[in-house]
């Protein structure tokens, strides 16, 4: 079992503080579903994790099996065992799909002991079928002129060819239509189990009823002030989130705005 | 005023070489005739790059002597690694500046195709040699460097192409540089005559990390009417160099000349790349890749100049600018009084990948004609921070994100280049140029 912990993250973008102490703790073979209005740092959180380079953590740790990850450059939190399925895939003109993400695997193996390219494929073109995309995406250059379901499912995509300990989804759900709801959380499911955990962030309630998450936590002005299972989701989804304001005695103040 | 410039070497010299290497008296005398000139002219001014303290006189001699390659597998690795030397049917080597290997397919031969070193053309086709070199496409008196080019030439080769002949398999040369001492005066001229058809390709390596001397190149490609030259280069020298390179395109009737070139040396260098599209419905396609490292200065002036009815003037460059690597990207389409019906389009784009490096795209049309069309576009940029973070996230290094990057924005040039060798070679040398 690996475990990913939070503890009192602070983190801030251009002077100003988004994230003010959350604590988090995440096993592998877990679901954890992070909800939340807009503008609440559930995607400063995800970005941090990762480490974005707009955003600096001022106090806290986050630690993988003990190893703060903080300390680590970006690649070095991937190779961890870490990813991020972005809320805003950039697109890399030139380099296609497949190229990318032979390079992404190689860059976990020794040299000399690099993927073969006919394993590779046989890997891609199954994985690929079974998210239901259509083969010439992989020649494409990575990301640019796909579509928004086209770039989540991509997203998806890769992850499950890197298969990483610890998979974090920012708003993974975010302008799909059904029929790609339903094929991005089918990746999702299928990766479940006993070597990976997931930390889903999401606006809607919809996500959770294609994957059911054993933990939801309801994040507010930079921490998390709620935890429970799938029917808080429920709750939340019947009440919105003003009853838990009233219950913690939380005022509104200026809200953030998020960036990817 | 005109102040009179101290050269290299007095004209006594430059006749002893001249003599030494048995060129015919006409020879001598123009070299020393063009050395007068280069201590008159100006330097050129190429656009946006100010060049007037730049080194391009001195040498720390004119010519080093090295020995000839007995066979193909006395090449250096370096040069193994990017050329399949073996494969080639027609291949020409130059050693710094010496002949250094020569294959000609005896099927060429027996069609009357020349491919020689510039010396032994100088000597045994004199006549073509008088009658095409630097009267057409260069001349001696463009400026201080052509002049200088003139008198000082000490390598290079000529292909000439009968008529009619089509010359199936590439002509492969290369420029071997491994003396820090070697300065590189070399010529190219290639004559294609009517209805002829050849695909030349040159590479430049240095096998040294240093160098002391010039690189002054003239390139003249003559095509006449309805003949088609596709001219490869992958430069690949060392920093250290002041290099001047000419590469010029003459185009008669229906004449077509493509450009494919992989500009990837490391030392301070001015690119001229002209094409003059004389004849009606010639058409030129220039295509290039670049990638500037550690200090050097760039200026790439692509002109395509059109006076043919119908004739049709291609640019395409995209460069990368690294580390403290400054460039200057010029593109001309310039469509004279007289070219009806004309079009002439441009394209460049840089990407700056660090603090350091700077870049600028200078687009120009000059249109003396009312009933053409034109278009150019142009854009320059520093790499997305996002994008690397991106890549990053998926386990990449910087560097290997880097280069992902580096070999995406190359892409639209090095995967359309016309010849398959020089795309080989290229990706080979960029792989080893931002690895």
């Amino acid at each position: 079992m690996a475990t990913l912990e939070i503890k009192d993250l602070h983190v801030e973008i251009d002077g100003k503080e988004i994230l003010k102490g959350v604590n988090l703790t995440i096993n592998t073979n877990e679901v954890h579903a992070i909800m939340g209005p807009n503008g609440t740092g559930k995607s400063t959180l995800a970005s941090a994790i990762m480490g974005h380079p707009k955003y600096e953590v001022t106090q806290g740790e986050v630690l993988l099996d003990g190893e703060n990850v903080l300390e680590m450059e970006v690649d070095e939190r991937a190779q961890a065992g870490l990813f991020l399925a972005m809320q805003y895939p950039s697109e890399i003109a030139g380099v296609t799909n497949a190229d990318f993400l032979r390079s992404a695997i190689n860059a976990r193996r020794e040299e000399g002991d690099e993927i073969s390219l006919m394993k590779f494929i046989k890997e891609l073109d199954k994985t690929m079928e079974f998210l239901e995309m259509p083969e010439e995406m992989a020649q494409r250059y990575l990301n640019e002129g796909f579509s928004g379901g086209e770039k989540k499912r991509n997203e998806i995509l890769q992850m499950m060819m890197i298969k990483p300990t610890f998979g974090i989804l920012d708003e993974i759900d975010s302008g799909l239509d059904i029929d790609a709801l339903k094929v991005v959380s089918k990746g999702i499911n299928a990766m479940r189990g006993e070597g990976f955990g997931c930390l889903m962030i999401t606006h809607y309630q919809r996500l959770l009823n294609y994957i059911t998450p054993d933990y939801v936590h309801v994040m507010m002005q930079g921490k998390v002030v709620k935890s429970g299972g799938q029917e808080l989701a429920q709750k939340l989804e019947a009440e919105g989130y003003e009853w838990i304001k009233a219950e913690l005695g939380i005022e509104d103040t200026d809200t953030v705005t998020e960036e990817a | 005023m005109t102040v009179e410039t101290k050269l290299a070497l007095l004209v006594e010299e430059v006749r002893a070489f001249s003599q030494q290497h048995g060129e015919p008296q006409a020879f001598a005398d123009f070299r020393a005739n063009a050395l007068q000139q280069a201590a008159e002219l100006d330097l050129p001014k190429p656009d946006r790059t100010n060049i007037s303290k730049w080194n391009f006189i001195d040498v720390a001699t004119h010519t080093v002597e090295s020995a000839a390659y007995a066979s193909l597998d006395e090449l250096p690795a370096d040069v193994k690694a990017i050329i399949d030397a073996e494969a080639q049917q027609n291949l020409y080597i130059q050693r710094n500046n010496t002949p250094a290997f020569t294959r000609v397919s005896d099927a060429l031969t027996a069609k009357g195709v020349i491919i020689t070193d510039i010396q032994t053309a100088v000597r045994d086709h004199a006549d073509l040699v008088e009658q095409y070199f630097m009267t057409t496409a260069v001349k001696v008196d463009e400026h201080k460097l052509t002049a200088y080019h003139a008198a000082l030439v000490n390598g290079g080769v000529f292909v000439y192409v009968p008529r009619n002949v089509i010359v199936e398999e590439p002509i492969q040369v290369v420029f071997v540089h491994d003396n820090t001492e070697a300065s590189l005066f070399n010529h190219v001229l290639i004559v294609a005559e009517q209805s002829s058809a050849v695909t030349y390709v040159e590479t430049y390596i240095s096998t040294v990390e240093e160098a002391k001397g010039q690189v002054n190149v003239v390139t003249e490609v003559i095509a006449k009417d309805n003949a088609q030259v596709t001219f490869g280069a992958v430069d690949n020298l060392t920093a250290g160099f002041t290099a001047y390179m000419n590469r010029r395109g003459h185009a008669e009737r229906d004449a077509k000349i493509d450009w494919a070139l992989g500009l990837m040396t490391s030392s301070d260098t001015i690119y001229e790349n002209t094409t003059n599209l004389i004849g009606d419905n010639s058409t030129s396609d220039f295509k290039m890749a670049t990638v500037g490292t550690g200090t050097q200065k760039l200026n790439f002036t692509t002109l395509i100049r059109q006076w043919g009815k119908n004739s049709d003037g291609q640019i395409l460059k995209h460069g990368v600018m690294k580390d403290a690597a400054q460039s200057i990207f010029n593109g001309i389409g310039h469509i004279m009084h007289g070219g009806t019906k004309a079009n002439a389009e441009q394209e460049s784009r840089v990407l700056m990948l660090s603090e350091g490096a700077r870049g600028d795209a200078n687009p120009i049309l000059l249109i003396d004609e009312d009933d053409v069309t034109a278009g150019h576009a142009a854009s320059v940029g520093r790499v997305d921070p996002t994008q690397l973070y991106y890549l990053m996230s998926r386990g990449i290094s910087q560097t290997e994100a880097e280069r992902l990057v580096i070999h995406g924005f190359l892409a639209p040039v090095v995967t359309n280049l016309p010849i398959e060798g020089v795309k080989k070679q290229l990706t080979e040398v960029i792989e080893r140029k931002v690895r």
